[in-house]
């Protein structure tokens, strides 16, 4: 089975939500009446798991411009090589290499900041693009912030054949998302967030390189491409709170509700710890997500066009996702440069588990890169997919 | 007619909060400054009292606060410039715990002019300190001439003229 | 109308005329302020993990969070 052109799906998911995550980089007020600290960063970051390695630098800079402007600047590459389950069923390993490049702006008016930003993520196949507005105001003698962004974003969807783009392959997508929030300091060592985020895609919302097994009409399973709606809407609502411990710590707590309109319903909890000593500050995180599918997904469907909307991604099946995360940061002088008020070395790791309820490990009927196993398990017979993935941070960070 | 009711009794409700909140100062100018007593670095006790006859300018102040910390070598130059002509600088610390600010002036600033200690806060509550940092300028017969909330680059020259002015009297 | 509530909810809140004193003092914010007090101590750091998570589930959303720190100025 000749099937060069099914050989990205996974980073197909990448790129597409690559600029959502990149607004973390805006919500970093520390207050706001005060601009967001001036400093820099250097990472490097390597993610490990089911076959698929993603590793490349993150170098992040914030400078202050005058009294009322603060501007931050975020380069960020992705290096892929990936032979993830999905690719192991239909071809052959690859490699791409995903660029991304922000550029944001927060001006301070009293006790308000207003941001704007925007975010360019490139690859061969997939174009992002997104721009964002934010206001964050303080009230009530600044116990209370209440936040509220926009944003805009419009991607070209392309697909590479046997390593060149088909030029007849040409798609779009755009999404909106809208954020409000509001945190308040409860006592002297506690404070509490509120978020909520509604997210809207329209147009090409599938990968050009996935497809769905089914049960065909000789018994044997065959594949097809997948079918998505063309719309999408998301909500999502979540609770953070922090509480300062008396021996100088912090303990968080984090919950997260998700719904949208193609079914999937989704939990977070995460509950972590900061403990500093001394020139050393070490952190633990403990994270659970739990996902119930999307209605128009299967793992094996029964025949040929059995619905209008068809999809076997397994990031839209059911499953859950415990995460264990540790971390160290030790903060030190560079005395021949006096510029620097101070710097840090960091590491954090991230062990993760995921345990999918209806996707199974389909190389045991298909076998892997086109190669049959040597007893290929009956379709719908094969073992629930497990995935385990350790996740490495390594960042330098100056305050100037 | 809903409407109408509606808007009267929401004009009435804004008129209302807006009698009510009117903010009542502790501290007014040309209102005497509040009398206190605080420990010091050096270990004395100091009291407003005794600086009676001087231009006191009263920064409150933290090392958690970056304003604060931003201002300090600015506050050190005016106290220098000014203490020829009576006057002083007076630093309120506001952390219960001083050690976090022994240190931070041990190594980072060294300034000449006194640091207090308000590890109770009673002071800060004293002076209704509704801003971090906080400046409060007493004249040589002890009222209260200026208050400033906050600290932005630029506003030492609003201090400066202040007590040039007041320093004449 | 809810525009008029909004209007005074702000105006009151900024400090303009506020009949809700702050329990929690200007000069009370040493705990908040402390920089592990902070929902996002550090950026990058907070923005790659989010990645990772979101490449990888449906979810998206409602990640971030505002506030706290020093409140000065």
């Amino acid at each position: 089975m000749s099937s060069t052109i099914w050989s990205r799906p996974l980073r197909f998911t990448i790129s597409r939500c690559a600029s959502l995550a990149l607004l973390a980089l805006s919500t970093q007020f520390a207050a706001a009446t005060v601009l967001p600290e001036e400093r820099a960063d250097v990472m490097y970051h390597r993610y490990d798991g089911g076959d698929v390695t993603v590793d490349g630098p993150s170098v992040l800079v914030r400078k202050n411009i005058g009294e009322k402007l603060s501007v931050a600047a975020n380069y960020y590459t992705d290096f892929v090589t990936s032979a993830s389950i999905d690719v192991q069923t239909s071809a052959s390993a690859y490699e791409e290499t995903r660029n991304q490049y922000s550029l944001s702006a927060d001006v301070l008016n009293g006790k308000a900041v207003y941001s704007l930003g925007y975010i360019r993520s490139s690859e061969s196949d997939y174009q992002a693009d997104t721009a964002y507005v934010g206001v964050s105001q303080s009230l009530f003698g600044d116990l209370t912030t209440i936040s509220f962004g926009y944003r805009y974003g419009s991607n070209e969807i392309g697909r590479n054949v046997a390593g060149v783009l088909d030029p007849d392959f040409n798609e779009e997508m755009k999404t909106q998302g809208y954020t409000a929030g509001v945190s308040q300091i409860l006592t002297r060592s506690m404070i509490l967030a509120l978020n909520f985020e509604v997210v809207t895609d329209e147009g090409f919302l599938r990968s050009p390189y996935r497809s769905v097994r089914f049960i065909d009409i000789d018994g044997s399973q065959a594949l097809q491409s997948e079918s998505y709606p063309n719309t999408r809407t998301s909500n999502a609502a979540s609770l953070r709170g922090k509480y300062f411990l008396p021996w100088r710590a912090a303990a968080e707590l984090g919950l997260r509700y998700y719904t949208d309109t193609w079914g999937v319903r989704s939990q977070t909890i995460d509950v972590g710890y900061t403990h500093p000593r001394g020139k050393w500050t070490f952190d633990g995180l403990v994270r659970y997500y739990q996902q119930d599918r999307a209605d128009f997904y299967q793992d094996l469907f029964p025949r040929r066009n059995f619905a209008n909307f068809l999809s076997r991604d397994k990031e839209l099946a059911t499953y859950d996702n415990v995460t264990l995360t540790v971390g160290a940061s030790y903060e030190f002088r560079i005395p021949r440069l006096a510029w620097i008020d101070k710097s840090s070395a960091s590491i954090r790791y991230s062990f993760l588990t995921v345990n999918y309820d209806d996707f199974r490990d389909a190389t045991k009927s298909l076998g892997k890169f086109g190669v049959l196993p040597d007893e290929p398990l009956a379709p719908g017979a094969e073992p629930l997919y497990k995935l385990d993935a350790s996740v490495m941070q390594v960042f330098f960070s100056i305050w100037f | 007619m809903q409407s109408k009711q509606f808007g009267t009794t929401l004009a009435r409700t804004l008129a209302l909060v807006l009698l009510v909140a009117t903010p009542v100062f502790a501290v007014s100018t040309s209102a005497p400054a509040p009398g206190f007593s605080l420990p010091t670095r050096g270990g004395q006790t100091l009291k407003l009292a005794d600086l009676r006859g001087q231009v006191v300018m009263i920064n409150f102040w933290a090392t958690w606060c970056g304003p604060c910390r931003q201002e300090m070598p600015l506050l050190e130059k005016i106290h220098k410039k000014y203490k020829p002509l009576g006057f002083t600088m007076l630093g309120v610390n506001v952390e219960p715990d001083p050690k976090a600010a022994e240190a931070w002036l041990a190594k980072e600033m060294p300034v000449t002019f006194p640091i207090a200690f308000d590890t109770d806060s009673q002071v800060s509550k004293l002076y209704k300190v509704a801003g971090m940092p906080s400046t409060v300028i007493v004249d040589r017969k002890g009222n209260v001439r200026v208050i400033h909330k906050g600290y932005k680059p630029g506003d030492e020259n609003e201090y400066l003229a202040q007590i040039r002015a007041l320093v004449k009297e | 109308m809810r525009a008029v509530l909004l209007a005074v909810i702000v105006t009151l809140g900024t400090g303009a005329c506020s009949p809700i004193e702050p329990w929690v003092k200007p000069y009370e914010r040493e705990n908040i302020a402390d920089p592990i007090m902070a929902f996002n101590r550090d950026p990058i750091s907070q923005a790659y993990i989010d990645h990772v998570y979101e490449v990888r589930e449906a979810a998206r959303g409602a990640t971030g969070s505002s506030g706290g720190g020093c409140g000065c100025n």
